[in-house]
């Protein structure tokens, strides 16, 4: 985009970076803002239909829409207060360090085909580092309420994080490993075709690790089952028991905006990115192919419905959470413990091993089963097929190299 | 235009180094151990910063989340768990600064000589990798294997991995025996 100010507008290049980044920081900025009250609506909503609910009942709009509103308004004029035990300055940035590092892990979270912020080559990398700070905010807040119940809280979530980072980031391996890249466009761009080629439906182990991924990721932004950091019934509110108004809000858009983001990241990483289920854009030959940069207004059409389907599937994600949230109860920690330990990660290592097997035997996945004729016109099938044809791809890719020889057999094929 | 004529490589290399020593000045200032933390976290940030800044993606990543993801985060759930609130506030005592500044001393002109000073007084020129796809290469590097023909980082890599699970059996065994220490006297 600075290149379009520089170029077609004749912007100093200062200027054009600045607009660039302005209009990337707002357009993030209100994903984050809007969702997060689309998201609070949606909460209270599935909440009201799956628990019996009555909820709130005096404002209206449709399907009682302006309630976010109302509780924004509510939130701007609370008083901000902070407790006289508190560490004030800690207590005052840490909403924001949560906020922070919520938001800056979007910078690298590709809506479409190109259409990402930043270009990070190494984007899941760098997504997943930066999502494991805002674990710091929670702790910070935790530690100078001067509270027992709020340390209590950022106790328990600090061990919780910890702990499910592990099998988060080895159900996020499969997928690196299946596309031998750390690139979010690039791993989004390879699902491309019909639905059997999302990773997803590549071979059992992926199955199994989408499921381990999702319980990890619910855990891992905080949300019931796994929410021991805020346990109403035992910690009040745990760690944000001593906040009020807007920076007690600024934890939830927090949180909301991490439950997209990991949701997006599912759906990227083994969902099929921004590829629906029917390759439409590609049988009419209007998606851009990958690194393409030049206007089009077929491709730019394309790319606005990848975005589409992608919040679409992020929002799907975040209200299966929302939805898992009012049906379960809340585990006790130890339980939490034994998930992660016991079950999460030998089940993550095992989908690892698994499909590091698969790959080495060169069992075909599901989408080799169809017949290559099956494909549509212009031959979009498999994106793996240009890239295997076009070799960008360097010959070596570590322990990836297995990939290799799947995709060089689909060719002949 | 004024603006256009500045180096913004340069600006923000120096908007980075200057945030960082700056918040590195904070945590030997701050006689608060979490403040301190505090402080650290955003000068390991602002190292990554200066990575990112030179193109180096995956150090920069990997600078946060080994530095400030991993070991901080376990050093402050570290700090909540055994902290009582007189070992919170750190007193540093004169001899202590005395030490501390002959060692950090003797280790910044150690420095000195082995850097030439010109090279890093001014920021770097261009980016260090023009193509950021270098995942694949470091990783070739840690298996053994490099593209320029020289010899990788196969036994340092070995070394340190063998260091590792030293440490974790260490840190299991440490854990399993306080634990079975503290039941006996129950049964």
């Amino acid at each position: 985009m600075a290149e379009f100010f520089a170029l077609s507008l004749h912007f100093p290049p200062w200027l054009a970076y600045l607009l660039a980044g302005l209009i990337h920081c707002a357009l993030i900025v209100g994903l984050v803002a809007a969702g997060a009250l689309f998201f609070i609506w949606a909460e209270r909503k599935v909440s009201g239909r799956i628990q019996d609910r009555l909820g709130p009942t005096r404002t209206g709009g449709k399907f009682g829409w302006l309630q976010s509103l109302a509780d924004g308004i509510k939130l701007l004029n609370k008083e901000d207060v902070a407790p006289g035990e508190a560490d004030v300055v800690l207590f005052r940035l840490a909403p924001y360090v949560s906020f922070a590092a919520s938001y800056a892990a979007f910078l690298a979270l590709p809506f479409a085909n190109g259409w990402v912020c930043q270009h990070v080559h190494t984007g899941i990398f760098f997504i997943l580092a930066i999502l494991s700070l805002e674990v710091f905010g929670v702790i910070l807040a935790g530690y100078s309420s001067g509270s027992k119940w709020s340390l209590f809280g950022a106790m328990r979530e600090a061990a919780q994080v910890v702990s499910y980072e592990v099998p988060l980031k080895l159900c996020v391996i499969v997928p690196v490993l299946l596309c031998g890249s750390l690139d979010l466009v690039t791993i989004g761009n390879m699902q491309g075709g019909w639905f059997t080629n999302w990773l997803i439906f590549h071979d059992p182990f992926t199955f199994i690790a989408f499921w381990v991924y999702f319980t990890c990721s619910v855990a891992s932004v905080n949300r019931a089952p796994f929410d021991l950091a805020e346990a109403e019934s035992e910690l009040v509110a745990g760690f944000h028991t001593e906040y009020s108004g807007l920076r007690w809000s600024f934890f939830f858009m927090a949180e909301y905006g991490s439950m997209f983001l990991v949701s997006g990241l599912a759906a990227i990483l083994l969902l099929g990115g921004w590829h629906g289920p029917i390759p439409l854009f590609d049988l009419l030959g209007w998606s851009y192919a990958e690194g393409e940069t030049a206007f089009r207004l077929t491709g730019y059409l394309a790319n606005l419905a990848g975005c589409v389907n992608l919040i679409f599937k992020g929002v799907v994600g975040v209200t299966v959470m929302i939805w898992v949230r009012w049906t379960l109860p809340r585990l006790r920690i130890d339980q939490v413990m034994t998930t992660c330990l016991k079950y999460c990660v030998p089940l993550g290592a095992f989908c690892f091993v698994g499909v590091l097997v698969w790959q080495l035997l060169g069992v075909p996945g599901l989408n080799d089963l169809a017949p290559v004729t099956a494909s549509g016109p212009g031959g979009v099938r498999e994106s793996w097929v240009y890239r295997a044809e076009g070799a960008v791809r360097p010959a070596v890719e570590g322990e990836s190299a297995a990939v290799v020889r799947p995709v060089a057999e689909k060719v002949e094929g | 235009m004024m603006l256009a004529a500045i180096d913004w490589q340069a600006t923000f290399f120096w908007l980075f180094a200057l945030l960082s020593c700056g918040f590195a000045l904070g945590v030997l200032l701050s006689p608060n151990i979490v403040r301190m933390a505090f402080y650290l976290i955003l000068s390991l940030g602002s190292v990554a910063g200066l990575f990112f800044l030179a193109g180096a993606e995956f150090l920069g990543a990997m600078q946060l989340m080994l530095y400030v993801g991993g070991t901080l985060v376990l050093l402050v759930f570290g700090v909540m768990l055994t902290a009582r609130s007189d070992s919170i506030r750190m007193k540093t005592s004169g001899g202590e600064w005395i030490l501390a500044m002959f060692i950090g001393g003797g280790l910044f002109l150690l420095l000195l000589q082995t850097l030439p000073i010109q090279a890093w007084c001014q920021a770097p020129e261009h980016t260090l990798a023009a193509d950021p796809r270098t995942t694949a290469e470091i990783g070739l590097a840690l298996a053994g294997v490099r593209l320029d023909g020289r010899s990788g980082y196969l036994l340092p890599f070995v070394i340190v991995s063998m260091h590792l699970l030293v440490v974790l059996v260490g840190a299991a065994y440490l854990a399993r025996t306080k634990r079975l220490a503290g039941k006996e006297p129950r049964d």
